[in-house]
């Protein structure tokens, strides 16, 4: 198998796709995380601020949905295929989410009448909720294992077995830890009573947070048998939990001190380092059978040929510059506080 | 009904509803730059004034297109898992160039484009409207190397058997440039064009007959009717070359589009017909020995017919194949009159005069997107019952593992919100329309 410095190729890629699902979490957690304190504030001029917060860079930041769900299309074509049809209702409802999401943000601003603006806040909330909510089951689900037989056929239940006690749990871990982004995101753009309004929020949702990751990390070590196998392995990488619980507790402590700017830095790397630490005691396995261990979607028997993947880690090169380059002008652009102007939503 | 039509059902929606919005951003986008570039190059602020109107515009536009454009992409996934896995190898390479070069570049730049006039000087907002055009460009490029695979693969080998068989590249470029891509790509981006600048005519028609905002409308009217006039011609000569790739290459395809079915004989080209399947007969007016003409230059000349293929192999849907590829040509045939007359006119010094030339540019709008449509479905009908052809039925393709129920639930949900899509966007195009291309504040003497 060919490798690069002494990696092979779809562990390669396996840390590309991590890295763009970590991506996608931190910027779309912030994104979705605003949305979901949509109907905590109150006024219409607050509501409006915070979603012009992220209107500029919401559909940039939908990239790495995008660009991540194609890495994994093109890297792990057979995890893509049994995922996203075992899965087939979490995710038909989550790109429903999408699509009612991407509405209400284009519409809302349309009419100022009470019950359309009324309506479209409504269903912009509920869009985000459920958006990181799904997101956080279907992560339940996978850290659980489906009901993956020989060939990679699904042979578990159709409609809502997919909404089992541990993955609610994660649903809520991932709603919160977004949220957490959120707040913290909205109090870096906001000024005056909204800022206050969020300061008074965000204690709340780091609550939330601490609350249901304490529950879900408790019930993780108890009930997922091996959960801990790789550790034991590789004690080295026993650094990772260490690191997300310091992330975890850092978020608070500059929350007080009002750095916010460092503190989304920590919330964001707090989520990157939970990604890791599932990544990792998943590795190699990226679907774990509940079946039977030998039928589990691995990156090995996932993966397209070493062609494809040296293919692929070539435009990944040539392309992440580019992108990290639109991205910093982007972001750079529209620094600062929101000012609603003619062009605003 | 079975899990593989209500799959199909399902797939032929979601993509036909997208595929309203992404040529009409490519074609928006065109008009676009030109506009902002001839206001950078004049000075001239009207020429800003139609810049701002149609970003508005492009913006809905764009994004309904990206949030219908999402759901594509994980459709492969939920309900044909075979064939995901079957060309994950091949199709992955092209989503992850489209989503990392074309994608991120229009998408971040999308930002800048809308929000941005106040925040970055004007000469780095039209560089932003070019990167946001040529992103969209492009990425129609990738998503069409991915079909024209399925048409025609190439640069390909087939590893393991079974269900656990697929492609896999051997020659990235000859994937890339499988015999049919070129040809189709630039079919698609013409058809993109054609879509956008009939939407500019119509909205500019509009103004012009009702008296608003004429000296403005003319500018705008005359800027997308010599992108119509060029494009709706050169797409001729595209379709042209894309029929002979098809000749060659789907031969049950050309035969199906033309109802010809004996093995190796002459063929005609009709103008309009019917297909009767059963008794292999078309019913119609054409021209004998018209298509062997035209792919041969030779009226004679042989062109294989549907029954060189056994049953299973051949397209199914003869008639609709039919139909919707001669809805196209009528279309397309009816555009170049249309816009050359309109050209003639201009010439003479008299195109805004005839008014029930306005009437009809009001209307065209909907004609190069049932020509896209159509062209499609023409397309992709032709290419049963291979979803790749020649080497992987349709019949083999969908999710073994989603249910009937599944789909129906998921049907129903993608009718009920794009039915809502399709309002909001008519709903939102026409306001924008009807309140017209000045902000109130900016110009009252306009409104009168």
């Amino acid at each position: 198998m060919e490798t690069f410095l002494g990696i092979d190729y779809p562990t390669l890629w396996f840390l590309v796709v991590g890295l763009l699902f970590s991506g996608y979490a931190i910027l779309e957690g912030f994104d979705y995380g605003a949305g979901a304190w949509h109907l905590f504030f109150k006024k219409d001029i607050s509501r409006r601020i915070a979603i012009n917060a992220i209107g500029p860079i919401w559909d940039a930041n939908q990239v790495w949905l995008i660009i991540g769900g194609g890495a994994l299309f093109a890297g792990f074509p057979v995890m893509y295929a049994t995922m996203l049809s075992s899965m087939y209702v979490p995710f038909m409802l989550f790109l429903m989410f999408l699509v009612l999401r991407s509405t209400s943000i284009k519409f809302r601003s349309a009419e100022e009448m009470l019950w359309w603006r009324k309506m479209w806040d409504i269903t912009y909330f509920v869009s985000n909720v459920s958006i990181a909510f799904l997101l956080g089951v279907v992560l339940g689900n996978v850290l659980q294992g489906f009901e993956i037989g020989p060939n990679f056929s699904y042979q578990g239940g159709v409609f809502f077995s997919f909404l089992s006690p541990y993955a609610i749990m994660t649903g809520f871990t991932t709603l919160s830890i977004f949220m957490t982004q959120g707040a913290i995101f909205l109090l870096l753009k906001t000024e005056g009573r909204l800022h206050a309004r969020l300061t008074f929020l965000l204690k709340k949702g780091m609550i939330f947070f601490i609350v249901s990751f304490s529950i879900t990390s408790l019930y993780t070590l108890i009930f997922t048998p091996g959960v801990t196998d790789n550790f034991k392995e590789t004690p080295a990488f026993f650094i990772l939990p260490l690191l997300s619980f310091l992330a975890v507790a850092n978020v608070p402590r500059l929350v007080s001190k009002k750095k916010y700017g460092q503190a989304l830095i920590f919330s964001s790397l707090t989520m990157a380092f939970l990604l890791m630490l599932v990544a990792f005691q998943l590795y190699p396995v990226l679907l774990p059978s509940t079946i039977h261990p030998e039928h589990s979607v691995t990156i090995y028997n996932a993966a397209s040929s070493q062609k494809s993947l040296g293919i692929m880690l070539t435009i990944v090169v040539i392309g992440t510059p580019l992108l990290a380059g639109y991205f910093i002008f982007l972001y750079r652009t529209f620094y600062g506080k929101v000012k609603l102007d003619d062009t605003s939503y | 009904m079975d899990v593989e039509i209500l799959a199909r059902i399902q797939f032929a929606f979601t993509i036909a509803f997208h595929y309203i919005y992404p040529p009409l951003s490519i074609g928006i986008g065109l008009i676009m730059v030109i506009m902002e570039g001839l206001y950078l190059k004049t000075g001239n602020k009207e020429y800003e004034v139609l810049t701002r109107f149609w970003l508005k515009i492009f913006a809905i536009t764009f994004g309904i297109g990206v949030a219908t454009g999402i759901i594509m992409e994980f459709e492969f996934g939920t309900n044909w898992a075979v064939y995901s896995k079957y060309v994950g190898d091949i199709f992955g390479s092209a989503l992850a160039a489209e989503g990392l070069f074309a994608f991120g570049l229009e998408s971040t730049f999308l930002g800048i484009l809308i929000f941005g006039w106040n925040r970055v000087s004007p000469k780095v907002h039209f560089i932003s409207t070019i990167g946001v055009f040529l992103g969209s460009m492009f990425s129609a490029v990738w998503i069409v190397v991915a079909n024209s695979w399925q048409q025609t693969p190439a640069g390909y080998h087939i590893v393991g058997e079974g269900l656990n068989a697929r492609a896999e590249v051997t020659d990235f470029w000859a994937m890339v440039f499988n015999p049919s891509s070129v040809d189709r790509i630039i079919h698609v981006w013409q058809g993109a064009f054609l879509a956008g600048a009939f939407l500019v005519l119509s909205v500019h028609a509009y103004y012009i007959r009702k008296g608003r905002y004429v000296e403005l409308s003319k500018r705008a009217f005359k800027i997308a009717l010599v992108v119509a006039t060029v494009v709706s011609f050169t797409q001729l000569l595209s379709g042209h070359s894309s029929a002979d790739g098809v000749a060659v290459n789907q031969p049950a395809k050309l035969a199906a589009m033309e109802g010809h079915y004996e093995k190796s004989a002459p063929a005609d080209l009709y103008l309009l017909g019917w297909v009767d399947n059963k008794n292999q007969k078309v019913t119609g007016l054409g021209l004998p020995g018209g298509l062997s003409f035209l792919v041969h230059q030779d009226f004679q000349a042989p062109i294989t017919g549907l029954n060189a293929f056994p049953e299973e192999d051949r397209p199914g849907q003869v008639n609709a194949v039919f139909q919707f590829y001669h809805i196209m040509i009528s279309i397309g045939m009816f555009l170049i009159a249309i816009t050359f007359y309109a050209s003639f006119l201009w010439w003479r010094g008299k195109l805004f005069e005839k008014k029930w030339l306005m009437w009809i540019f009001s209307f065209s709008v909907i004609l190069p997107q049932i020509a896209n449509q159509a062209g499609w479905f023409a397309a992709e009908m032709g290419r049963q019952p291979w979803i790749v052809y020649g080497h992987l039925r349709t019949s083999q393709g969908f999710s073994q593992e989603v249910s009937a129920n599944q789909i129906v639930f998921s049907l129903v949900m993608f009718t009920v919100v794009y039915s809502l899509l399709l309002i909001l966007f008519l709903y939102s195009l026409n306001k924008k329309i009807k309140h017209g291309p000045y902000d109130e504040a900016v110009n009252p003497l306009e409104i009168i």
